[in-house]
């Protein structure tokens, strides 16, 4: 663990609402971005001479594009519901981390740009000008909301603050004032395929190595198939999954399960990547071209369908977006669904009972399941509202003999976000980053308690590294966290006939 | 004609239009601005009618606003089903003859009010008490309770406290209806109740109470979870679609 130069909160019996602390994260920001990487993506390479202007002009642009920014800055009462429901706030005290106080920020602007009481009586509404002070604030607290939409299901309208964060990250791309890891990591898939940067050469071999691991491991010669013309399936999975821990486990798990089911698959170089960071800086015609990638893809492979591997974020994309994005999709075969989960091909596999599990190979653990925020509150899985909810459980309780639900006003739709997606999965946001896992941590540590929880399973990858490094702040162990399809890897009877 | 009978039938007049042409201009902005992306907050309704239902629900029994807070829905219920009867009790000004269900509303309609204003003062003290939301309040948002504090508390004690000729009055908002103007009763207690109403209809275009015509185009409360069963493109997007060429 790197050094601490901030107090890691305590795990209290319940989770309680903190004081207000006023500023305690307002010096809370993630590195900027450089010239290089703004010019990459077609943003002016540092804060523009008349950036004021160019930030109305802008503001006013979104919101004849989105219906959302519009009607969000206007319907807010104030009621305050939100206000407990941010894992930022409930982890930092900083009242700034309240959604309704987050989008006040923008608000506050808009109310004196774009409205009638805003121009006549600023101090009366809470309508403020466009100044230094104030970007220095939407920089930071911008960069404190990881879009989980939690805020969104309490809200009596259905604000879903992501949506201002987005306007607002937008806004700021346009005068010069980017983030460096979402902008940088996008600029990487423009050129190379994927958010860690792997080339072509780098890839095959990684791939080739897992081949001989699990050859020696299982005996069994599984494939982790590359660029290959015809295939049925294109996996299109987070780049995590090719190296980091437990995310490679669950890529194992992906290969095993296509094994089993004789279904022949290939990932591809030039869509080497599902994640779509585009979407944290609200840039529609950025994420277009991200997603462009993989239709390009499936089109040169000639696959008939798409596949996506564990990811939150990714699957947001995937699910609700790559259809506007990137579609119509009318070149694949019509009989699956486009794209199709990891989750919900393994899970129809398990009922039509064309796969066995041996649940004991899980006895080791006993386990709970972490709903990613994208895929509880913005994705589904199958046919049936809640699908994303009750499939990955399926799929685990398939896999193993102990399983328990943590709280449930920290599961489903009421997930806590794990304190590390929209974006600030860096290491320059540190503080931010352990603060915020502080309900789901909580809510671990009850299951724990209760049941003897020993491990946390995710089906998203910056799920996955976000626990992985905040876990021992909160004194569990690292790999307390596993992929779903690590399970699913482990139970699998390899070679079974069904 | 009193000038002051003049000047309410004209305050009165002004403030509806302002009303009517204000709202009508925000809802048409709200109705023209595309959502470009499906982002329905799931779990969420794969059919339309799945739709209506929860925007029923959402509308009718404040859902979310149940998950999120029981104190702030009780008091919300209650301003807001209390603010409905008064406002069917209302009609009984409007309409000549009543309609039978008008007649019934009416005793339920001083129960209304009251709940309404019980229901205000909940919400005023939750704004002061609760550090969270008197960090979030600027004054226009106690203003507004007020004001509205002040419309029931007029209300119930023009009911109360000074019984006004309501033939008369029915007369003077019947008169403005049809251009035939009638004597408006001098009540000090009325004309403030009317005088507040109208700030209320005037403000209500310009403020948050837009919330109530709003809430209808929430993109994550309307919107039907069939993105991947139906392409979903705005005019917008399309033409950059255009613009930028095929794969
Ligand atoms: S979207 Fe999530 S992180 Fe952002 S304000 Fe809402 S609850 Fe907080
Ligand atoms: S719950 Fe909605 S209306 Fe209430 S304060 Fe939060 S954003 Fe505003």
């Amino acid at each position: 663990m790197a050094k601490i130069d901030f107090e890691v909160p305590v795990i209290g019996e319940y989770l309680e609402t903190p004081a207000l602390q006023p500023a305690a994260m307002a010096k809370s920001a993630p590195f900027k971005a450089s010239p290089q990487h703004q010019q990459a993506l077609g943003f002016p390479s540092e804060l523009l001479e008349n950036w004021e202007e160019v930030a109305i002009a802008k503001l006013g642009e979104l919101l004849n594009k989105y219906e959302s920014l519009r009607v969000y800055l206007d319907a807010c009462v104030k009621c305050g519901s939100c206000s407990d429901k941010c894992h930022y706030f409930l982890g930092t005290g900083d009242p700034k981390n309240m959604p309704v106080a987050r989008q006040d920020l923008l608000r506050s602007v808009y109310r004196r740009h774009f409205t009638l009481g805003g121009k006549l009586f600023p101090k009366l509404v809470g309508a403020r000008d466009l100044d230094k002070s104030v970007l220095d604030e939407w920089y930071s607290y911008f960069h404190q909301c990881s879009q989980c939409r939690r805020c969104s299901v309490f809200c009596p309208y259905g604000i879903d603050t992501a949506e201002i964060s987005m306007a607002a990250r937008e806004i700021m791309d346009e005068i010069g004032v980017g983030q460096k890891y979402c902008n940088e990591i996008i600029g990487k898939v423009h050129t190379i395929g994927n958010n860690l940067g792997l080339n072509a050469a780098a890839l095959a071999n990684t791939l080739e190595g897992l081949e001989e691991d699990v050859k020696d491991d299982t005996g069994f010669d599984i494939r982790f198939p590359l660029d290959v013309e015809g295939a049925d399936v294109l996996l299109i999975t987070p780049s995590a999954d090719f190296f980091a821990e437990p995310h490679i486990d669950g890529l194992i798990g992906y290969g095993k399960v296509f094994h089993q089911a004789g279904v022949s698959w290939t990932m591809s170089t030039y869509a080497s990547e599902a994640a779509n960071f585009a979407m944290f800086i609200g840039n529609y015609e950025q994420m277009r071209k991200v997603a462009l990638r993989i239709r390009k893809a499936a089109i040169d492979l000639k696959v008939k369908r798409i596949v996506v591997g564990e990811c939150g974020h990714a699957w947001r994309v995937a699910y609700s977006f790559w259809n506007t994005l990137a579609g119509p999709f009318d070149f694949l075969d019509p009989n699956y669904p486009v794209p199709q989960h990891i989750v919900e091909f393994t899970y129809d596999l398990i009922q039509r009972n064309a796969i066995k599990l041996d649940k004991e190979a899980n006895d080791h653990m006993r386990l709970t399941f972490h709903d990613s925020c994208n895929v509880a509150r913005a994705t589904r899985m199958g046919d049936r509202p809640g699908g994303q909810l009750a499939l990955p459980r399926a799929v685990i309780k398939a896999s193993c003999n102990h399983y328990f639900d943590m709280p449930a006003d920290t599961i489903g739709e009421k997930t806590f976000c794990c304190g590390g997606g929209g974006g600030l999965l860096t290491d320059d946001l540190m503080e931010l980053r352990v603060k915020g896992a502080l309900p789901r941590m909580q809510a671990l540590r009850q299951v724990q308690k209760e049941h003897g929880v020993t491990h946390m399973a995710a089906i998203c990858a910056i799920c996955k590294s976000q626990f992985s490094k905040v876990l021992p702040y909160y004194d569990f162990p690292m790999d307390t966290i596993v992929s779903v399809h690590q399970l699913v890897s482990n139970a699998i009877q390899l070679g079974a006939k069904t | 004609m009193s000038i002051m009978t003049v000047s309410y039938a004209l305050l009165l007049y002004a403030a509806t239009v302002i009303f009517a042409l204000g709202l009508c201009y925000r809802v048409f902005t709200y109705a023209r601005t595309p959502a470009p992306l499906k982002i329905p907050t799931m779990p969420a309704p794969v059919t339309r009618a799945g739709v209506v239902f929860r925007m029923v629900r959402e509308v009718g029994l404040f859902e979310s606003l149940f998950k999120s807070s029981k104190w702030t829905w009780i008091f919300a219920v209650m301003f807001h089903l209390g603010l409905l009867l008064e406002v069917l009790r209302h009609l009984r000004y409007f309409i000549q003859p009543l309609w039978f269900w008008v007649v019934l509303v009416q005793p339920f309609g001083v129960y209304g009010g009251m709940a309404m204003v019980a229901g205000l003062a909940g919400l005023f003290a939750r704004r002061l008490l609760v550090a969270r939301v008197r960090y979030v309040s600027q004054p226009s948002d106690y203003l507004m309770l007020i004001l509205l504090l002040g419309i029931g508390g007029s209300g119930l004690a023009v009911k109360f406290l000074d019984h006004t000729d309501i033939v008369s009055f029915k007369a003077f908002v019947l008169g403005l209806l049809y251009f035939d103007w009638q004597p408006l009763p001098a009540n000090p207690l009325l004309l403030t109740h009317l005088a507040l109403v109208s700030l209320l209809l005037i403000v209500f275009p310009f403020s948050k109470l837009l919330h109530a015509p709003a809430v209808f185009f929430s993109p994550t409360r309307n919107q039907v979870d069939d993105a991947r069963e139906r392409r979903h493109l705005a005019p917008w997007a399309a033409r950059l679609e255009r613009a930028g060429g095929e794969v």
